[in-house]
Order: C-alpha cells, then structure tokens, then sequence
C-alpha cells in the first residue's frame, strides 16, 4: 500500500509531507484532531528504528513541526514558505572545492582559466583553491576534464534565483522575505524537506463544514489547468467527482478566466503598447520587487485564478472559492486585498491527495465528472508559452490587424530576469512578456505531484478536448466579449 | 422584470448551454425585451442529471435543450412578461 501511495509523488519528501497532510485532514474532518495530535509523529514514525535521521525522537520532532505547517504554520510570519529549523541538515557551504577525483594533470586548465589565480598545487599536482581569493566564478569547474571541481552550493540557495535564501548564525537556512516571491522552488528542491509551504487545509476543511453540504453557502473549487498532468493514476473526470464528494457544490475551471485575462490583456496591450503578464503571482511579486520601474507595466488584469473567482461571485453567491493548484505563489496572492474579496483559500494538488485520502476517497472507483467551460486557449496556460498563444489569438479575434504583437516566452525566473533587464534598459525588442517563475510553467510548480517530461503534452492534449475552440466563444456568453464576428451574429432560431 | 438564468456549470456547457444564452440573447434583443428581461448566468443549479440546460424563470425551474430555445422563450418568458 505504502508502495501504490508513493507512486503519486516525484520524491519521498512530498509522501512524507502528504503523510502528515492526510493525518492532519483525518483529524479535522473527524472533529478529534485535538485528541490526535500528540500522536500523529508517533503513528508516522512507528517503532524505533531511524529510516531517516539520527533516532525515531528526531524524527518525530520533526514531524511533529510539519504538523504546525500543516495546520497554517506560524501566522505572525506573513510569508506562506518557512524553513523547519531543525529538519535543516546545514548542508556544506562551501562554493568551489576540488574533490579527489582530481588527478593532478599536467594541463592546469584550471590554473590558466582562474582570472584571480587562487589555484595552487600541492607537491602531489593535485590542485587547490584558495578560498580568500575565490570568486565563485565556477570557470574551473566547467574546464576540468574530470569533473573533479564541484560547487558545494546548497540545493535550496541554488533553487532560488532571487537569492533569498542565506545561512542564519546556527547554520539553518534562512528565507529573506523582502526578496522571497513564495515560487516554492526550495520547497520541492530541499532534499530534506526542511523548507515547506504553509497548508490551508483546515481552514477549507472548517468552509465545507460550515457549509452545512452547500446549504448555508456553496463551495466552489476552481481547478488549474496543469491538473491535467496530475492525478494521472486516474481520469479527470474521476478527480472532478472527487473534489464534488469532498463537499464542493461545483468544479470551474481556472483555464475559463485564463480565456477572459488574454481577451483583456490583448486589448491592454494593443492600447499601452508594451506589457508584462500578471498570471504568475511569483512573477509580478518579483517585478516589484527587483524592478520597481517596470510595475507600471504589469498588466491591470486580475490572474486567472481571481478573474474566475470574482465571476463565480458575481454570479453564484453566497458562496465560497477554493483555488486548487500547482502554485505555493497562489497563497501569498489570494491573501492580497484586491483578491481577498473573490478567492477564500487556496490548496495545492498535493494537499487536495491528502484531502481525498482522509476522507477515504479512492477517486480511481468513482464516476467520471465533467470539466469544460475554457477553450484550448484559456487551458494551455498551465505550460509556458500558453499565455503567449493566447494573447496572440485574442489579439486575432479582436481584430487588431494592424498591431505587431511581439512576445517574449520566460519561464524560470532566470529567464524572466534577462527579459526585465532588458526592458529596464529600454533595449528589449518585443512588446509583450510572458513571464512564469517556474521553468516550464505551472506544470513545474512545487505543488505539483509530479515534475513529468509528459506532462506539458497532457495539457496541450486536454486544450484540445476544449469544446469551445476561440477564447470568444469560451468567454462569449459572459457578456464579456463584444468579439469575433461569428459570436456577434447569434443563430437563427430554428423555426 | 424577469430573471431568466441559465446554467454555466460544465454538464450544462456541454448540453449548450452557451447556444442557448446566445437564442435568448438574440430573441430578447429581437422582441425588444431588454428592459423588461434580465439574463443572468450561474456555475451549476446542482441538476446535471437533467435532460438539457438547466434554466430558471424567476425562481421555476426548467431544462432546456439548445433546439427549444424558441418554444421555451415563446411559452414562458413571453407569457411572463406579459
């Protein structure tokens, strides 16, 4: 069983987060998490065997700080990504060191190639680096034919491209939030899963019961597009179904407001001239963060997610709104105030597995649902270069032959970086920039089960099912739209 | 005024809904009945096992199919505007 369970993960990390997760969850929805949670390091780590740390007592120590994260962490800190002190293994810092497959050539690449000459040899030819003349360059590292100079970076300082991540006194690793943008790139990247993103579940879990099964309000899960790479031990149809027996009154898709944003941010663009996407909440923190100048650029559109949720609110209420996602970003953005109003929490897929499995929910035997409002477009904007499809099919519809829409595609934050840098320069050629924080886009995000080669043809391959074909038609009936010819002319009744 | 809302959830999107907003739109515009008809949408009336789009007049419920727009308009929103 154990074995099955873990299938639905890239790593053991996640299966153990998703462990405390579904124990947390379990106690909610039973009205004894009280009672339980002293217990739940003990039933996660049974016996006295370490499998992981130095003894069972450490082990559970830690567990018993992820059970914190997963019932909303610590709620001074406003950051929604927080390092477990002790479940940090303070991983060498040491930047460039020659390791012992060095063989002591007679080459020195290393030597010539090293502009500050901090590489020395010892009576062995092995080479050596000085560390007070090093400057990180990792030229030598590139230049030796027996990879034998590594870079002892830890994985969580080496995931964040904005650099938040440093070493506090006792070693840990500490996330600087002025700079943070909440991507989760160190959450999925930390091999010892010391670094993890807040859980709203039981704050869910307590909306579904005050719900009264939808009769006091009606719950409403608005489902990302990249769900089409997840769960795919089952149908989508089945994950729908799932999410309706968890207490949800309806499923929506996010990939419908995905059609109204590049409807709007077609027509923002055509008008301004220049643009930056604001779907990606990592995205848009980090210009505001890093490149203040450019804030006036970001698109004026709520994302997707927001655009949805203010529709279904609009139109649906009283009720509620839960984002289910790929995103840890989602829960820094849905707490904005000009969010607030529409979205009441937010998940990951992750902890919509642990949902179903407290409830005991095997989505693998139930009936498959059906989830279909978006267009083709409005769905691939789970992979990077969707949004830029869709604001260039948008522009189509809207009929602006005369505009030259000249897009840029960046997803990782490395990318988006060059493309900003550029743009605050005044030397970028394009006019519009779709910047995704995470390499590959939503599909890559740290709430994702799983991390595929497949997963962005699963999603181009679920934009296809769409059964609407043109963002006008996906957004048409909304009154949204004063759109494409075909839309305007309504048919002629049949007599 | 009469509220007509139709059913956006997926089950009725995939029933046509989106036709059947489109024919009330245009036969509202048609019997110059825009003051006295408001259309409204809303995500699902909990009814997906019904055979067509999930309608409401005020607060009578009905299941349209796309191709009795027509005789669905004529018979109740005209007869309740009236």
């Amino acid at each position: 069983m154990a074995n099955k369970d873990q299938r639905k993960f890239d790593t053991k990390v996640q299966y153990l987060q998703y462990k405390v997760l579904r124990e947390v969850a379990r106690g909610a929805m039973n009205d004894d998490l009280l009672d339980r949670i002293t217990d739940i390091p003990k039933t996660i780590i049974p016996g006295n065997v370490p499998t992981m740390r130095c003894c069972v007592y450490k082990e559970r120590a830690i567990i018993a700080e992820r059970v914190k994260l997963a019932m909303g962490g610590d709620r001074t800190n406003p950051n929604v990504i927080e390092v477990i002190e002790i479940a940090c293994d303070d991983c060498p810092t040491g930047g460039y060191e020659v390791t012992n497959a060095c063989r002591g050539c007679l080459a020195h690449r290393c030597e010539d190639v090293c502009r500050r000459n901090a590489i020395s040899f010892d009576h062995q030819q092995k080479a050596h680096i000085d560390k007070t003349l090093c400057v990180e360059c990792g030229q030598c590292a590139k230049v030796c034919p027996y990879s034998a100079i590594v870079s002892r970076r830890r994985p969580c300082e080496n995931s964040c491209k904005v650099k938040a991540i440093s070493m506090n006194e006792g070693k840990a690793a500490s996330i600087d939030n002025s700079k943070c943008i909440a991507c989760g790139a160190c959450v999925y990247q930390c091999p010892f899963g010391a670094i993890i993103d807040k859980s709203f579940i039981l704050d869910v879990i307590d909306m579904m019961k005050k719900s009264r099964d939808n009769t006091a309000y009606k719950m409403y899960a608005v489902v990302a597009p990249s769900i089409a790479s997840q769960f795919t031990y089952a149908k989508l149809g089945q994950v729908v179904t799932g999410i309706q027996r968890l207490g949800f009154f309806s499923v929506v898709e996010a990939a419908l407001g995905a059609d109204m944003v590049a409807y709007k941010e077609a027509e923002e663009l055509h008008e301004k001239g220049f643009l930056t996407s604001s779907c990606c909440p990592a995205f848009v923190d980090y210009i505001k963060k890093q490149f203040p100048d450019l804030a006036g650029h970001i698109s004026e559109n709520l994302s997707p997610m927001a655009t949805i949720a203010k529709y279904i609110k609009e139109t649906s209420s009283p009720c509620k709104v839960v984002f289910i996602g790929p995103c840890t970003a989602k829960k820094m953005e849905f707490q904005k105030p000009e969010v607030a109003p529409y979205i009441d929490s937010v998940i990951t897929f992750e902890e919509l597995q642990a949902l179903f499995d407290a409830a005991d929910i095997d989505i693998t035997s139930l009936p498959e649902g059906v989830l279909d409002n978006a267009s083709y477009f409005g769905r691939i904007f789970a992979r990077s270069g969707g949004i830029t499809d869709a604001v260039g099919q948008a522009v189509k519809e809207h009929g602006f032959e005369d505009f030259d829409y000249n897009p840029i595609t960046c997803d990782g934050i490395e990318a988006c970086r060059t493309a900003l840098l550029k743009a605050s320069r005044g030397v970028l050629p394009h006019n519009f920039i779709e910047g995704m924080a995470c390499v590959n886009g939503c599909i890559g995000g740290a709430g994702c089960l799983t991390h595929g080669d497949k997963n962005k043809a699963e999603v181009d391959a679920y934009g296809r099912l769409a059964m609407e074909k043109t963002i006008s038609d996906a957004i048409g009936i909304y009154g949204l739209a004063t759109a494409s010819p075909e839309a305007k002319s309504a048919p002629e009744p049949q007599e | 005024m009469v509220k007509v809302t139709v059913c956006i959830g997926s089950s009725c999107h995939l029933k046509g809904s989106r036709q059947v907003v489109e024919e009330l739109q245009y036969l509202i515009n048609k019997h110059d009945l825009g003051e006295s008809v408001e259309l409204a949408g809303t995500f699902c009336m909990g009814k997906c096992g019904e055979n067509g789009v999930s309608v409401t007049v005020d607060d009578d419920y009905y299941a349209v199919k796309p191709e009795n727009v027509l005789d669905f308009f004529n018979d109740v929103v005209v007869k309740k505007v009236k």
